[in-house]
């Protein structure tokens, strides 16, 4: 792991530089921000373009809701990003030849990709606490207060489940050479696991199964199962990781 | 591994599916020369780079660049080189100075030496005005010679430079190649390139390689002793060219004519016998009536060793043999 710390100072000034940590972390704090104002005034919303006819059949708003729309909006819009910062990672540089640049410095392969790992690992978490720390501010105001504990305990999930999201898409930006591909793949990755999530027997062990589990912690319940998924997508990140770093130290640049 | 042999390569090959890029490479680098990798576009040269480097892997054969083996892992084989891609890209948000800055920490370098060091290559490839300009707005050239300034950095023992001057413009072509002539003794340099004069002007050995085949390997002055052929260099005065078309085929019918080429005016007559040569082709320019402005014996050049030995349009194919025939140089 020769030049870990080096690319690894390298990876966050570069986030900065190119605006890629502003970028991401305004997007994830608007989501944080606008989830529990969406649930606390959809009603209204709805009605009020409704123009009278929806009136009464949605419910009251309860802070159920608030937590819930964070889950989704970050199972929606957070996984693209994750894609999106993950596809290019490794295809960018390699298709760009910066890759053959470091790569002839005393400079491990290892360390090439363990440093971009966790760098994007890192831009997940903060733009995720961000969000929470919004989410949470406002469904206080907006709602009652969450535990903080519970709520930091789903934000983890959550941000587990962009993780293995990020872990495949990079793994196929390794593979393929090609960001566009690796972003395909990640988001056929995506939509894959929506649909495996249906079947009862791999279902609770997807990434996705990880939102639920993720809005019950919020609410201070503990979700069942819980460690068996949270297990299976640790397996999963560390796998695709691993395939990654195997496949990138055989690959000519 | 010989100490006095900075790169070793034996039998290196490398194909890629049918194509076969490099054919069973035997090289020999002395430590501490200036080496031309020469051939033409396709002949093997930067996959032979690549391969020294470690970015690619052989095929077939081995290969041993400041005693460390290629294709080994960890970091000492990295740690001996420098290395210059023919076309260098670098993070564009970085300044000029920063890059370099990071190129010395991966060596290992820091503090007041490191500062020192980027200072001085700064200076010595001539970026220090724009050291803080960010390397995404610099120029083609400006780029290569930030290139050549990050391989020099460490103090390699080891250079390698893909084509280290191709984006310069001639100033800057001089300078770079004044820079790496001045590493002689203290690095060993392996510089690939097509521009023959570059090479005449500063390498002590030479290689030509051709279709991925080393064609042939030599020290400068030896190589243009071996397979140049004498040169008798002709210039008509402008503006006769009928009796030009003539004196051409009249050297193109003399027993001695290997071949004639036509360069911007000038005639090139390689000849088979120079002294038979020297006696008869006067009488030529006479008998057609051509009023010459100059009439010279020259030194064979590596031009004409490579264009002899590789074909003259770098298609590889042997350079002709038939007397008489003109070609056109560019």
């Amino acid at each position: 792991m020769t030049g870990l710390g080096l690319l690894l100072r390298k990876e966050i000034r570069e986030q900065a530089r190119t605006m890629r940590l502003v970028a991401v972390v305004a997007v994830f704090a608007l989501l944080g921000l606008l989830s529990p104002v969406f649930a606390r005034y959809v009603r209204e919303i709805v009605e009020a373009v409704g123009g009278g006819q929806f009136e009464g059949m949605i419910p009251e708003p309860v802070v159920g809701d608030a937590v819930v729309q964070f889950t989704k909006n970050m199972g929606q819009f957070g996984v693209l990003i994750a894609i999106l910062v993950a596809m290019g990672s490794v295809a960018t540089e390699t298709e760009r030849g910066t890759a053959a640049f470091l790569l002839t410095k005393p400079i491990t392969r290892g360390a090439f990709v363990a440093a971009k790992v966790i760098a994007i690992g890192a831009l997940l978490a903060i733009a995720l606490t961000v969000a929470g720390v919004l989410c949470w501010i406002y469904t206080t105001i907006l709602f009652e207060p969450l535990p903080v504990a519970g709520f930091a305990g789903g934000v983890a999930l959550v941000w587990l489940s962009l993780v293995a999201f990020a872990a495949v898409t990079f793994l196929a930006s390794v593979v393929t050479r090609s960001g566009l591909a690796a972003g395909g793949l990640g988001f056929g990755a995506f939509v894959a696991t929506g649909i495996l999530s249906a079947l009862p027997a791999i279902g609770p062990y997807m990434p996705t199964s990880l939102w639920g589990a993720a809005d019950a912690l919020a609410l201070g319940t503990v979700p069942d199962p819980l460690a068996g998924p949270v297990l299976a997508n640790v397996i999963l990140v560390l796998a695709a990781l691993g395939l990654a770093g195997w496949s990138f130290r055989r690959q000519e640049l | 591994m010989n100490a006095e042999l900075a790169i070793v390569a034996r039998g290196l090959t490398k194909r890629y599916g049918d194509v076969l890029a490099l054919d069973a490479l035997d090289l020999a680098v002395p430590t501490g020369s200036v080496f031309g990798f020469l051939g033409p576009n396709g002949a093997g040269k930067t996959t032979t780079l690549r391969l020294l480097t470690g970015l690619g892997r052989p095929t077939a054969g081995t290969a041993v660049v400041a005693g460390v083996e290629v294709g080994g892992r960890g970091t000492d084989l990295a740690r001996r080189i420098g290395y210059l891609d023919q076309d260098p890209r670098f993070y564009g948000w970085m300044t000029g100075r920063e890059l370099l800055t990071f190129v010395g920490r991966a060596y290992g370098l820091g503090g007041a030496a490191l500062r020192s060091r980027v200072d001085e290559v700064l200076e010595t490839v001539g970026l220090s005005d724009a050291a803080r300009r960010r390397v995404g707005g610099y120029s083609g050239g400006m780029r290569q010679r930030l290139g050549v300034g990050q391989a020099m950095l460490p103090r390699p023992a080891v250079l390698l430079l893909d084509e280290p001057v191709s984006a310069l413009d001639p100033e800057g072509r001089r300078d770079t190649l004044e820079l790496i002539g001045r590493l002689r003794g203290a690095s060993t340099v392996l510089m690939s390139t097509h521009i023959l004069t570059d090479v005449e002007r500063i390498c002590d050995r030479v290689a030509i390689l051709d279709h991925g085949r080393l064609v042939t390997e030599a020290p400068m002055g030896e190589l243009l002793g071996r397979h140049a052929r004498p040169i008798l260099e002709l210039d008509p005065e402008p503006g006769q060219d009928a009796a030009v078309a003539m004196l051409v085929a009249a050297l193109r019918a003399a027993a001695w004519t290997r071949e004639v080429r036509e360069d911007h005016g000038v005639l090139r007559v390689i000849v088979t016998d120079a002294e038979q040569a020297a006696a008869e082709a006067l009488p030529l320019v006479v008998a057609t009536g051509v009023r010459l402005a100059r009439f010279e014996r020259v030194r064979p050049t590596l031009e004409d060793v490579f264009l002899q030995l590789v074909g003259a349009d770098g298609t590889g194919e042997p350079g002709p043999v038939e007397p008489g025939r003109v070609e056109q140089v560019p």
